[in-house]
């Protein structure tokens, strides 16, 4: 299994090598990969419905996420998770232990998993976890889950990612949380509050609701490690994902989320030629107007003609629609606390 | 020397007392060389501060014993943890340690049975009768004590998740000897939170988990008053690379869960707390390891006496077996093993252990030879009969060092619990996988010492010597699983499974509620219920728990 | 020469939970630049080969120390045949006399590292494995 063509025709057939090997090779940057990602232009692929799982370490995100497995299953749907964790920024190496707790599927093969280092990329994710979530469709995994590494205010490339982002906070994480308020929680789709058997879950659950309330967002209590919540939960991301779908959010967010990836690979592109740019110049006191003149170097346009720092700086990463009417679609199925 | 009104309070009530009851071994205890051997060597000056932080043996806060006489009234118990292979093969090293002066019994059962699975299961293959005995039903466990009468030996069984089932195929076998329940002695181990922790046969989640627990204690307090209904082990944490103040912390902590889990049930504390054993590693730094031992006493009986409003003495002795460390063990120049094995034991009498086992040279191959075992009890006669530390309780007490290390592992233990504390308590702090991660990054930090070299294990990274022959290893007969597998056959074909399905329904029932499962699980047993029948009803209401996430 | 850094799976078959070692190598082939991806305690064959197949990993290392190595890694071994998986190079570690090692290399076994093998040892050998095995891709 060496061509691309096989490697393909693999992912169809459902061949568990074949879905390790292509997500290898898009993580590698092998020269096969490109003809593996055209392939994933694909009606299985847009069908899929991508949920992101992100929140602080110690949270129980893979706890969650096992648990969530086995939801689907009960279900008979073929589900795939692509989690990840952080790379040592020293060594680049990773300990990938989130199959730890998905391991009771192992040998299910309609539960696909594939663990995933961050290879040096901020964010909370790896750069080839689109791809891999998209192969992972193409091989007929729906919905397939994609695990964060443990989050603080700034990782919110899951949002870019998926259709739908679950948040999983738990109770004792104080100050984590605190940060998250200006970040995720304002960017997630679905709060959850697990460990929902811990004493102080009542106080985040009201500490939640109006924030819930005030920004049209489901939130839901589990409690991961003994699976309570975990059908509302996955209730709650279906009816979300089917009025998203109906509503045109679905495509909305997917054509924004591929153009800001397209743009992240522009940067990463770019990267070496502004470096040298950059270099070549020679450091000026102020580091951005050093920026500006090498990138009006490189871009071979005069720097009036660059948008002012003023206008690029700031700018959040992406505009969020609200999406009130899902919301309310998914309100209908299932309370918004679970009591 | 001004006489001290707690010293002579405690001469009058606590000595006195234990003397007129059980006299020492002999009238006197003299050196080796015929000089007077003091009972309790004191401080020259007894002031208020040695009374309340070191005080007496026997007397609160038990720093320097459980016993005002310790080993001058009666040693400890030798326990040499033992099994293999099938019930006949065990009983028959079970004798053997018997007749060679052994005074306890310590079972040590396969894998799949920790983890209740019959030997037929698929999932036990490969493992059936290999680190310990096979035992499927009450069939077994009557040959595994065939002609050891059950009231004359205490028995220690290494058995956790499925603690209340092997106790009562125990409690069948006493039963069918003739021997009352009340009269059993022994020990199970029943210590589920450090199998999340370090040890790893877990089998149900946490929460039905304590219950099972609370319910052999509730059960034990009724029906055998002489069994220590739970043995809290710090041994297998450390075992999996904590630090001696971890090995402290994480272990009262497990136990404090424990109290509280069975106060939350009902129970009075001073009706259980008498029957809490602990068990701790006896590992190579020999001093920190004395210190370790008195400061868990001390911490324990504060503990008890302050936090749980334990009232009973019994209730806050911190009473504890201890095994030498199989960690240390190393698989190069193993006759080296015998000189750390000393050495860790020395560590565990100065510390006042109520029992020891002490591992054989060859443990770091495989199971220990039968020749390797008599040196290794031998290793702890020769420190009870040639040593003469046998003559004074708590020797070392008072030795600036030892009394300064012991405070420094109670005050750093203490800031560890409170941190659990902080998380919401053990299980919490297990759930997040912070006393993981604590142990984890002990054990790194360990071993990466070892590989740089700045730790230096003699024979291993330095010292090393070419050898040539390889020592005898003991092997388990591969048929093993092959002949469970065959007696379960016949069993399923003999007993009445009317009557076994009956009562395996009856243990269903009870556990969707909230009776005590003792009963339902010892009638089950004595129709000859198999152990894996039992623990999946169990399954079956629980649910299963499975290993958490590293890092 | 690959520069990407080499996937490892570590897995504990059979029932004993003893973990330090298998924790230990993880880290430390972390610490060496590898991902390592660890399976935890009581893991089958069959699922151990599931996850290494899924994982795309380049070699293998197994754990084990209840002496049940004999049956326990030549079944990894036919799992990984029937997963897909064969040509995956298996290594392994535990509490294994030396008398059973040349029997474990017959069985398909690559490398075999016993109580006190240093580290460095350890990452030398594995680093070949999956050296020689990303050659083949």
């Amino acid at each position: 299994m060496r061509t691309p063509a096989d490697i393909i025709a693999g992912i169809l057939a459902r061949n568990p090598r074949a879905v390790g090997r292509a997500i290898s090779l898009v993580e590698n940057g092998d020269p096969r990969a490109g003809e593996i990602l055209a392939a994933l232009e694909d009606s299985r692929v847009a069908a899929a419905t991508i949920l992101g799982i992100t929140g602080p370490g110690g949270a129980g995100k893979s706890t969650l996420t096992g648990q969530l497995i086995g939801h689907y299953r009960a279900l008979g749907r073929r589900i795939g998770v692509v989690a990840v964790d952080p790379s040592s920024p020293i060594s680049g190496g990773a300990l990938l232990g989130d199959r730890v707790r998905m391991m009771a599927h192992a040998t299910d093969e309609n539960v696909v998993v594939r663990s995933m280092a961050t290879r040096g990329r901020i964010g909370g994710l790896c750069a080839a976890a689109g791809a891999a979530v998209r192969i992972m469709a193409l091989a007929g995994c729906d919905p397939v889950i994609i695990e964060t590494v443990g989050v603080g205010q700034a990782e919110i490339d899951v949002v870019r990612l998926a259709d739908l982002t679950a948040l999983v906070m738990a109770p004792g994480l104080g100050d984590d949380i605190q940060a998250m308020k200006a970040g995720l929680v304002e960017l997630a789709d679905i709060l959850v509050v697990n460990k929902g058997d811990h004493p102080a879950a009542e106080a985040l659950m009201l500490e939640m609701t109006p924030v819930a309330r005030e920004r049209g967002r489901a939130l839901v209590r589990t409690v991961a490690t003994e699976g309570k919540g975990i059908a509302e939960l996955a209730d709650t991301a279906t009816a979300l994902a089917a009025a998203q779908r109906a509503s045109g959010e679905q495509a909305r967010r997917r054509q924004r989320n591929r153009e800001a990836e397209a743009v992240d690979w522009a940067v990463e592109l770019l990267r070496p030629a502004i470096r040298a740019a950059i270099h070549s110049a020679g450091p000026g006191c102020d580091p951005r107007a050093t920026a500006r003149a090498a990138l009006a170097d490189l871009l071979g346009r005069p720097s009036e003609s660059l948008p002012t720092l003023s206008e690029a700086a700031f700018k959040p990463i992406i505009p969020i629609s609200p999406i009130v009417e899902s919301v309310e679609a998914a309100h209908g199925c299932c309370s918004a606390t679970h009591a | 020397m001004a006489t001290h009104p707690a010293l002579q309070d405690w001469q009058d009530k606590v000595l006195k007392k234990m003397l007129d009851k059980a006299p020492e071994m002999r009238p006197e205890f003299t050196t080796l060389s015929g000089l007077p051997a003091e009972r309790v060597a004191l401080p020259t000056v007894i002031d208020d501060a040695y009374v309340a932080k070191v005080g007496f043996p026997g007397q609160y806060p038990y720093t320097r014993g459980v016993q005002p006489t310790m080993y001058r009234g009666r040693l400890w118990t030798m326990r040499q943890y033992a099994g293999f292979s099938t019930a006949e093969e065990s009983n028959k090293r079970y004798r053997y340690l018997l007749d060679q002066g052994t005074t306890g019994l310590s079972v040590a059962f396969d894998l799949p049975t920790q983890i209740g699975y019959d030997s037929d299961d698929a999932i036990a293959r490969g493992e059936v009768g290999k680190v310990g005995v096979a035992i499927d039903s009450l069939a077994d466990m009557e040959v595994l004590f065939n002609n050891i009468p059950l009231d004359k030996v205490s028995t220690s069984m290494t058995i956790n998740a499925p603690a209340a089932v092997l106790l009562a195929m125990y409690v069948a076998v006493g039963e069918k000897q003739g021997v009352p329940s009340q009269k059993l002695e022994g020990t199970i181990q029943n210590d589920i939170l450090k199998e999340y922790i370090a040890r790893g046969t877990y089998i149900f989640p946490p929460r039905p988990s304590m219950r099972l627990i609370t319910d052999i204690f509730a059960w034990c307090s009724q029906n055998t008053p002489s069994f220590n209904t739970i043995s809290i082990s710090g041994y297998h944490i450390r075992e999996a690379g904590s630090t001696a103040v971890q090995e402290v912390a994480f272990t009262l902590a497990d136990a404090c869960a424990y109290v509280d889990a069975a106060i939350a049930a009902g129970l009075d504390v001073d009706v259980f707390a008498p029957r809490l054993a602990f068990f701790f590693n006896g590992s190579s730094d020999l001093l920190e390891e004395v210190a370790k031992f008195r400061a868990a006493r001390r911490m324990w009986a504060k503990i008890m006496k302050e936090r749980f409003k334990a009232k009973k003495p019994q209730s806050q002795m911190l009473r504890f077996h201890t095994q030498t460390a199989g960690y240390t063990l190393t698989a190069q120049q193993i006759d080296n093993n015998i000189v750390r094995v000393a050495m860790q034991s020395l560590a565990a009498v100065l510390g006042g252990t109520q029992s020891l086992h002490t591992n054989s040279k060859d443990e770091a191959l495989a199971l220990p030879t039968e020749d390797s075992v008599r040196t290794a009890l031998r290793t702890q006669q020769i420190i009870a009969y040639e040593s003469g530390i046998i003559n004074s309780v708590d020797p070392l007490a008072g030795s600036y060092y030892v009394e300064g290390l012991t405070d420094t592992i109670e005050r750093e233990a203490l800031a560890l619990m409170s941190r659990i504390d902080e998380l919401g308590g053990v299980i919490p702090a297990i759930e997040a996988g912070f006393i993981q991660r604590q142990i984890e990054d002990a054990a790194y930090t360990y071993q990466s010492a070892i590989e740089t070299n700045d730790r230096i294990i003699v024979g291993v990274n330095k010292f090393q010597a070419k050898e040539s022959i390889t020592p005898p290893v003991f092997r388990v007969d591969a048929s093993v699983g092959a002949n469970q597998a065959a007696k379960l056959k016949s069993l399923r074909e003999k007993r009445d499974n009317v009557k076994v399905d009956a009562a395996l329904a009856a243990l269903a029932t009870a556990a969707k509620g909230t009776a005590n499962l003792m009963p339902p699980i010892l009638d089950a047993v004595r129709l000859y219920a198999t152990l894996g029948e039992i623990c999946n009803v169990l399954r079956k209401e629980f649910g299963t728990y499975s290993d958490l996430k590293s890092r | 020469m690959t520069t990407r850094p080499f996937r490892v799976l570590i897995g504990k078959p059979g029932l004993d939970g003893h973990d330090r070692g298998a924790k230990f190598v993880s880290r430390a082939l972390r610490d060496a630049g590898f991902e390592v991806v660890y399976t935890g305690i009581r893991r089958t064959p069959e699922e151990i080969a599931a996850a290494a197949v899924q994982e795309d990993v380049d070699a293998v290392g197994l754990s084990l120390l209840s002496g049940a190595h004999n049956e326990l890694f030549p079944a990894v071994i036919a799992a990984l045949e029937k997963a897909g998986g064969g040509d995956i190079p298996v290594f392994g570690g535990g509490v294994i006399p030396a008398e059973d090692i040349p029997g474990l290399k017959r069985a398909g076994i690559r490398s075999v590292f016993t109580p006190g093998t240093p580290v460095k040892d350890i990452i030398a050998s594995v680093t070949a494995l999956c050296q020689a095995q990303a050659a083949k891709v």
